[in-house]
């Protein structure tokens, strides 16, 4: 069930609809943001359970509290900081959790490579190679798949608040005040952790290009 | 006004991709890009990216949670 013509409705038809009980507009809302929301846990938690178990518990949350919703912001924006909250506290409570022999591995990937970790700007030092000819097209599904599992795995070696950014931003769509005020972060703040982040994924997919020797 | 360089260019890439840039930095930014090759491509890089990005495969919520979810929704207007 999708809502017709794109976006849910406004957010006052929307909340009526929600306390009346409304079942269809509640599995609208379930199939349009739930995809979102499962990219979002996964900053924060490691596994698909843990993730579906992190949205399952935000709308509860939702359906708890949408009688208490005020509408001091967009109903998505208070959908989506309750997701990012209970995904902060589920990923806090398993890395309390992690077993002896994975915590005492010594870092692997990404970050163990401190000179281009993704907390530097994660730009090289050189000029620039030319990739983005090669960058797939809807035609190439090869490669685009490829790239994908690329995106993936870098995406997999950001931080939890860049990561957080960048999926909201560049996979969701959200407007930059909208991930401001779910995150409850500054715009200047935001714009660093984007920047950081897709110069990290930028990065990566250059490193990836190298690897497999691909003709520039 | 200093010169913009390649470095400026690196820096500024996401806050000129959001329309964030002051208009003379923005100016000295686009008068930079029609002559630098490399920055051009480098700002296509990032583009590239975010177009990727913006098409990620499908993802779902499980039948059970989502069955759960509904059954909760149902439960609490009757509660």
């Amino acid at each position: 069930m999708a809502f017709a013509g794109g976006g849910p409705p406004p957010d006052d038809i929307v909340v009526e609809a929600l306390r009346a009980g409304d079942e269809a507009m509640f599995a609208s809302l379930l199939d349009a943001w739930s995809p979102g929301m499962l990219r979002l846990a996964r900053a924060y938690v490691s596994t698909d359970d843990s993730a579906q178990e992190v949205v399952q518990d935000a709308w509860l949350a939702v359906v708890e509290g949408i009688d208490g919703f005020e509408g001091r912001s967009s109903v998505k924006t208070w959908v989506h900081r309750i997701l990012v909250n209970t995904a902060k506290k589920r990923g806090a409570r398993e890395r309390r959790a992690i077993p002896w022999s994975s915590a005492f591995r010594p870092p692997v990937g990404p970050a163990a490579d401190s000179a281009r970790s993704p907390d530097g700007d994660g730009l090289p030092p050189g000029p620039w190679k030319d990739f983005s000819v090669l960058w797939p097209t809807p035609e190439d599904e090869a490669l685009a798949a490829e790239v994908r599992g690329q995106i993936a795995a870098a995406l997999a070696g950001l931080p939890a608040r860049q990561r957080t950014v960048i999926t909201l931003r560049d996979v969701e769509g959200c407007t930059s005040a909208e991930v401001c005020e779910i995150l409850d972060i500054s715009a200047a703040n935001q714009r660093v952790l984007l920047h950081r982040a897709r110069a990290w994924v930028r990065g990566r997919i250059e490193d990836y290009f190298e690897t497999v020797g691909r003709p520039a | 006004m200093k010169r913009f360089r390649c470095a400026d260019v690196a820096e500024l890439v996401t806050a000129y991709l959001d329309d964030a840039l002051d208009a003379p930095v923005r100016r000295r930014m686009d008068e930079h890009l029609t002559c630098c090759a490399g920055c051009g491509r480098r700002l296509d890089q990032f583009r590239a990216v975010i177009g990727v990005l913006g098409t990620p495969p499908a993802e779902d919520l499980r039948g059970d949670v989502r069955d759960r979810l509904m059954s909760a929704f149902r439960d609490r207007r009757r509660g």
